[in-house]
């Protein structure tokens, strides 16, 4: 106790910025007490980063990013490196379950108009940290260099070919060949462990920079820093928070077990998870000559790219589905301004809101299953071995990506021509526990 | 409200995981029944791939000394049972077949094995393994319905015998179709035998592709256990700590 206190002191006196910084983070950080599960996810996605690049540099230690020796060492992880597999599948499973808590993260903001004024910045800042974990998934995907990795990344980078003009050079100058190849693993390795975890890092800085400075929203939507003061600790504080620390750093780590006890369930017992976060093809190695029967991107790309596939041609060139993708990503970034409502939380919104948000969760289900291929199977199941597998999906999937869009030109309307009726928002926050 | 949020969770995670169960495997094929943890049938596929298989396909990812330390066989039993070609007890298992001459022989170079249950599927793998057949049009004198054009002959013809097609009712001008498979010659096998020898190789195969697939489920079950414990006593903590929030 006493050797404690005075390296304190001593740290103290010569860094006395520290504390102050720690308290008004974690001590002082006075969030509003009625947060429920659905605010465990960002400080799930923040450990999932630290797992991510723990494993990673163990990794990397015995990684070849090299065409003719990625396949091989990815092998020799597997097999002959202690613990390698472990390391690997806790890596490829977390790369999943990433976007599995950042999905759920996105999806709590829908719920309680997490991106209302006035945290547009979290939000804006939240979607460039999920736009560079989309660039960060999609290179860590070709690292291993199977045949998945390799038509994976010839058909992504290919989109890019679609733009007019410059298309067909700014794909070979991603790639730096003709095709996947050295040149592109080689790249795609360094900004995969150097430049893009760095920018994510800095940008997580910054989301909850930009958070703690206007506060945490919660599940009833009531502002806890404009309501009555004083509380337990503080005259002058919310009289509904609480501090962070102790109280959500102990609540967050009855998530954390939960979470680790089934991510571990999917690590040692079913690490590929049917095929759906580590694929079959991709246990054989990349061969220009041999196309997989269907080229997929993982799961957590799906949606989008199901978007790509749906939207056809026309004017003679394929470009529409590839503006329909970025499009469909560029709206979830403009939400706050899109959104006019004056209530924040579902439980008050109307129920025009809550009928569009169900439709646009379930076409974003949709959308991950045309673009998973599990169409293939399921139409048959549901409409009978005769029918058009073809024709029906791009029917159904045509209508998703019409909901998806759909969405946001509702919610446009519905709240800047004043349609919404909102119930009573309680003055201060209610809590069921 | 809690209790909705969770029972809803609980929905949502059992409905993917019934899907992705249901969509683990592509098209039906009858369950190969393999069993990784059953040692003595991973002995006895082995046996095999060592009498029939490494004549030509490789294992270029698994080692002798692997093979040894997994099935519980000692250095001996592995390098004078298993061991034909010649490879040292360390040394990863590769066939002595010139990938020229297979290129010669069967017009491509056969596939390594190391990773085929993990591309494949074990259900595959057994499929393939019980669906040759005499075919006089095909030049290696074999074919196969799992694999239609195989380039490969049919190493376990002596254990299972020679098959034959049964084709289905054509309309004419119409190629028939394989309707199912009847043996013509019996094997040294009966063909419950031989559905265990087939099974017996798969597992082997399924081994091999994932070896540490033995030992994560040992070392799993205790990490599952120990976070579910962790998981309530921070329960607990939680509680005492918010025992005084309202």
């Amino acid at each position: 106790m006493k050797a404690g206190s005075s390296i304190g002191e001593w740290v103290n006196e010569r860094a006395p910025g520290l504390m102050p910084v720690y308290r008004k983070h974690m001590t002082e950080y006075y969030a509003p007490k009625n947060f429920n599960i659905w605010y465990y996810f960002g400080s799930l996605a923040l450990l999932v980063l630290v797992n991510q690049i723990v494993t990673g540099i163990f990794l990397t230690m015995n990684y070849d990013p090299s065409a003719s020796g990625a396949f091989d060492s990815v092998q020799y992880i597997m097999r002959d490196v202690e613990w390698g597999w472990l390391i690997r599948y806790m890596h490829s499973t977390g790369a999943s379950l990433f976007f599995v808590v950042v999905y759920l993260h996105m999806f709590r903001g829908l719920l309680y108009g997490s991106y209302q004024k006035p945290r547009e910045l979290v939000w804006l800042l939240g979607m460039t940290i999920f736009l560079v974990l989309m660039a960060e998934a999609f290179m860590g995907y070709v690292l291993p260099w199977g045949n998945m990795s390799f038509w994976g990344a010839k058909v992504i980078v290919s989109l890019f070919g679609t733009i007019p003009v410059i298309g067909k050079d700014l794909v070979e100058w991603i790639m730096g060949d003709y095709l996947p190849a050295d040149a592109t693993l080689n790249r795609f390795f360094a900004l995969h462990v150097i430049a893009l975890p760095l920018v994510l890092l800095l940008l997580v800085v910054l989301h909850l920079a930009a958070l703690h400075e206007v506060g945490s929203n919660n599940p009833d939507g009531v502002d806890v820093k404009h309501g009555p003061k004083g509380n337990r600790w503080d005259p002058t504080k919310p009289a509904d928070g609480i501090p962070f620390h102790p109280y959500y750093t102990v609540k967050d780590l009855v998530g954390v077990g939960l979470f680790l006890a089934i991510a571990a369930f999917i690590i040692f017992f079913q690490p590929t998870f049917g095929g759906w976060f580590l694929e079959h093809d991709n246990s054989i190695p990349a061969n220009n000559l041999v196309t997989p029967l269907q080229i997929k991107p993982v799961w957590y790309f799906t949606a989008f790219y199901a978007i790509v596939r749906m939207i056809p041609s026309a004017f003679g060139t394929a470009v529409w589905g590839v503006l329909g993708m970025f499009g469909a990503i560029l709206l979830l970034f403009l939400l706050p301004w899109i959104d006019a409502g004056k209530v924040k939380s579902i439980r008050y919104r109307g129920t025009g809101y809550k009928l569009a948000l169900t439709l646009f969760v379930l076409a974003f289900f949709g959308l991950v299953l045309i673009g998973t291929d599990s169409t293939e199977e399921l139409i048959p199941m549901l409409f009978g071995p005769s029918v058009d597998v073809t024709s029906v999906e791009n029917i159904f999937g045509r209508i998703m990506v019409l909901i998806y869009f759909g969405y946001f030109v509702f919610l446009w309307l519905y709240t800047h021509l004043g349609w919404e009726k909102t119930k009573p928002v309680p003055e201060r926050v209610t809590t069921h526990d | 409200m809690t209790k909705r949020y969770i029972s809803f969770f609980v929905l949502a995670l059992g409905l993917l995981l019934g899907t992705t169960a249901a969509m683990a495997e592509g098209p039906e094929m009858p369950d190969a029944g393999t069993n990784i943890r059953d040692t003595a049938s991973l002995q006895r596929g082995a046996h095999i791939f060592f009498n029939y298989c490494v004549g030509c396909h490789s294992l270029k990812y698994l080692r002798y000394e692997r093979i040894a330390d997994d099935l519980g066989l000692t250095e001996d039993d592995v390098m004078s049972n298993l061991n034909f070609t010649g490879g040292k007890f360390g040394d990863p298992v590769i066939s002595h077949m010139p990938e020229d001459d297979a290129q010669k022989f069967f017009g491509k170079a056969p596939p390594d094995l190391s990773l085929e249950v993990s591309a494949k599927g074990a259900n595959w793998v057994f499929a393939y393994l019980n669906s040759f057949y005499l075919d006089p049009k095909s030049p290696i004198g074999w074919n196969n319905t799992v694999l239609p054009n195989a380039a490969m002959p049919f190493p376990l013809w002596e254990l299972q015998g020679e098959q034959v097609p049964v084709f289905k009712q054509a309309k004419p001008g119409d190629d028939p179709e394989i309707e199912s498979l009847k043996l013509l010659h019996a094997g040294k096998l009966t063909p419950a035998q031989y559905q265990q020898a087939a099974r017996d190789v798969t597992n082997f195969l399924e081994y091999a592709s994932e070896p540490a697939a033995l030992q994560r489920r040992h070392v799993g079950i205790w990490v599952v256990l120990f976070l579910l414990g962790f998981t309530f006593l921070a329960y607990l903590l939680k509680k005492e700590y918010w025992k005084d929030v309202h």
